[in-house]
């Protein structure tokens, strides 16, 4: 089992979520995250004082997906995420050790 | 008109009658013979009674009709018009201690004006303040009294006059936003109310008062719904809490912005709307006076929003929404005191010139002199509040309203230079006793109390230091 952490555009939230649920993914978890990478921030005005804001807003997927799923997984993301300017977002992937379906207890691959 | 002449023929009829007895040696009516003419006199009569009474009743409802809106409308700008636009200002730790400032007002300053600074502000005593023989609400009753409002039951007056109690000192917590402790601003305020509010409050509209321009004060100025009484002492009292309790942790490096200019958007559009009450419902009446304030008030808002915001997206490239509604509160701070005095044209330059002033004090002069008025309130009620109370003196004209008296020049460019000198002097007090009465409240307060929380209550926030609450849980 892997995990996809994906930090994406907040626009690009409804596209990659559809192209996820289309190649199969069954579950995921999404959070509203700031942050930056490359990419630079933008000045705010409040009465007349200057505040630079870098933590800009993103939207972060989690989920974990049985290993023969995982590169259909990272395309769909990729595909449905992509503007090809700084700021589309990164994709990180981690080894899950378990999996624990709180319902009824199961366990491993079973509880994805 | 009609009524008098017929009162007249009346009274005319009556002497011929009785003075025809009296000289036939008869003494009463009953020895009048009963004729159809003496009848119908005597229906006349009572009708014409009837008539006046009726057209007393009709002349209250309208008026007190109104001023009970007026005094809604106003306690409204204080929540929760200014509670929202000072609440959104703040970050979000302190949103619900920000509103509870302005709330306890509502009902601190409520109770407290029933007690003893209604008597303070409006009974009559000397120049400077007024008796104690109001306090309790004691003669304060329905019957009007005509030294302020003929038409209106007394008890209008006083709770018209209340609300602008309750938002004054209001005004103020925004220069000690997110860093006092809620115990020591209700002693504070309360303090403040007693000694700095009501004896301005009696100076320019109490009987005798000092500056009183309607009955009869020494040095009469103008302050039609409050410039001066509640934005000049406000402001200036702000400045001088500000720099008292210094800056805020972290300020300037820190960002410091606000949690939520929509809020206070929503507050601002309260406010506007609001001071129809605060402006309009100065007239004490539902006659052409307040037609005059209301329209002064509109042209004075929209004239100001325009001016902030030009000037802002002149000198920052962007108008933004904050300075909008700011522009909006600073031309309705600067028409206050004018409302009631200017035509609609002046309206609109004293609104352009307000939003442009305002504007300025808030990005140039609070940086150069480094001092965290947090809010702004004395950059726009301050600062707007005195710029107002000049203008009025510019721009008051009898054709408007003829407070000298019929004819009579009002304002400086009606040829009264007179006025000004007389502005400047009632904004010259109301500064004088707003910094020295400040001071000597603040240093008792602080020595006392404590004035400001500690740095870790500070860190946490005031929704939780001070009142064991989140204003937003994201958790449910």
């Amino acid at each position: 089992m892997q995990k996809i952490e994906a930090v994406i555009q907040p626009s690009k939230l409804d596209a990659v979520k559809d192209a996820l649920v289309e190649i199969g993914a069954e579950g995921m978890t999404i959070t509203e995250a700031r942050g930056h990478g490359r990419q630079k921030g933008h000045t705010e005005f409040y009465r007349g004082r200057e505040y630079s804001v870098d933590l800009l807003p993103k939207v972060k997927l989690e989920l974990v997906v049985k290993d023969e799923l995982l590169d259909k997984a990272i395309t769909a993301i990729t595909t449905a995420a992509r503007t090809g300017t700084i700021g589309d977002g990164k994709i990180f992937i981690s080894k899950i050790d378990d999996a624990i379906r709180i319902r009824n207890d199961e366990r491993g691959e079973f509880a994805l | 008109m009609r009524i008098r002449v017929v009162k007249v023929f009346l009274a005319f009829l009556f002497t011929l009658i009785f003075g025809g007895s009296v000289l036939c040696g008869s003494t009463a009516m009953a020895q009048l013979p009963s004729s159809p003419q003496t009848d119908r006199i005597a229906a006349l009569e009572k009708r014409a009674d009837e008539n006046a009474t009726a057209i007393a009743a009709a002349q209250t409802a309208g008026d007190n009709g109104w001023m009970l809106v007026s005094a809604a409308l106003v306690l409204m700008m204080s929540g929760p018009g200014l509670a929202l636009f000072y609440g959104g200002l703040v970050r979000k730790k302190n949103m619900l201690g920000t509103m509870m400032q302005t709330f306890a007002m509502m009902a601190v300053i409520t109770i407290l004006w029933a007690i003893l600074t209604y008597s303070l502000a409006f009974s009559s005593g000397n120049a400077f303040i007024g008796g104690l023989h109001n306090m309790f609400l004691h003669g304060v009753g329905l019957a009007p009294d005509p030294a302020y409002a003929a038409t209106i039951p007394l008890q209008t007056f006083m709770v018209y006059q209340m609300m602008f109690a309750i938002i004054t000192p209001a005004l103020i917590t925004g220069a000690f936003a997110e860093r006092m402790k809620f115990s020591a601003m209700l002693v504070y305020l309360t303090l403040w109310s007693i000694i700095i509010y009501s004896p301005m409050a009696h100076m320019v509209w109490g009987k005798g008062g000092l500056l009183n321009a309607t009955a009869g004060g020494r040095f009469a100025c103008l302050d039609f719904a409050g410039g001066t009484v509640v934005h000049v002492t406000s402001g200036v009292s702000a400045l001088v809490t500000a720099l008292y309790l210094g800056k805020r942790i972290g300020y300037p490096k820190v960002p410091m912005p606000p949690h939520s200019v929509v809020l206070s958007f929503v507050g601002a559009c309260m406010l506007w709307v609001g001071w129809f009450g605060f402006n309009a419902g100065s007239a004490l009446s539902a006659g052409t006076l307040a037609t005059s304030a209301f329209v002064a008030t509109q042209f004075g808002a929209a004239a100001a929003v325009i001016g902030w915001t030009v000037a802002e997206w002149i000198r920052q490239g962007k108008p933004s929404a904050l300075g909008a509604i700011s522009g909006a509160v600073a031309g309705l701070v600067a028409i206050t005191p004018a409302a009631g005095f200017v035509s609609p044209m002046s309206a609109i330059w004293i609104g352009l010139i307000a939003g442009v002033f305002c504007y300025l004090m808030v990005v140039k002069v609070k940086s150069w002199f480094g001092y965290d008025d947090s809010l702004d309130a004395f950059g726009v009620h301050g600062a707007g509040g005195t710029l107002g109370a000049l203008l009025t003196g510019i721009f008051a004209n009898s054709a408007i309203n003829p407070i000298f008296g019929a004819g009579k020049a009002t304002g400086l460019l009606e040829g009264n230079w007179r006025l000004l000198l007389h502005q400047a002097f009632g904004v010259g007090l109301a500064w004088t006793i707003s910094i020295v009465g400040t001071l000597i409240i603040l240093f008792i307060v602080d020595k006392t109390i404590g004035l400001r929380v500690s740095e870790e209550d500070e860190r946490i926030g005031l929704d939780l230091s001070q009142h064991g609450e989140e204003g937003y849980d994201w958790a449910h």
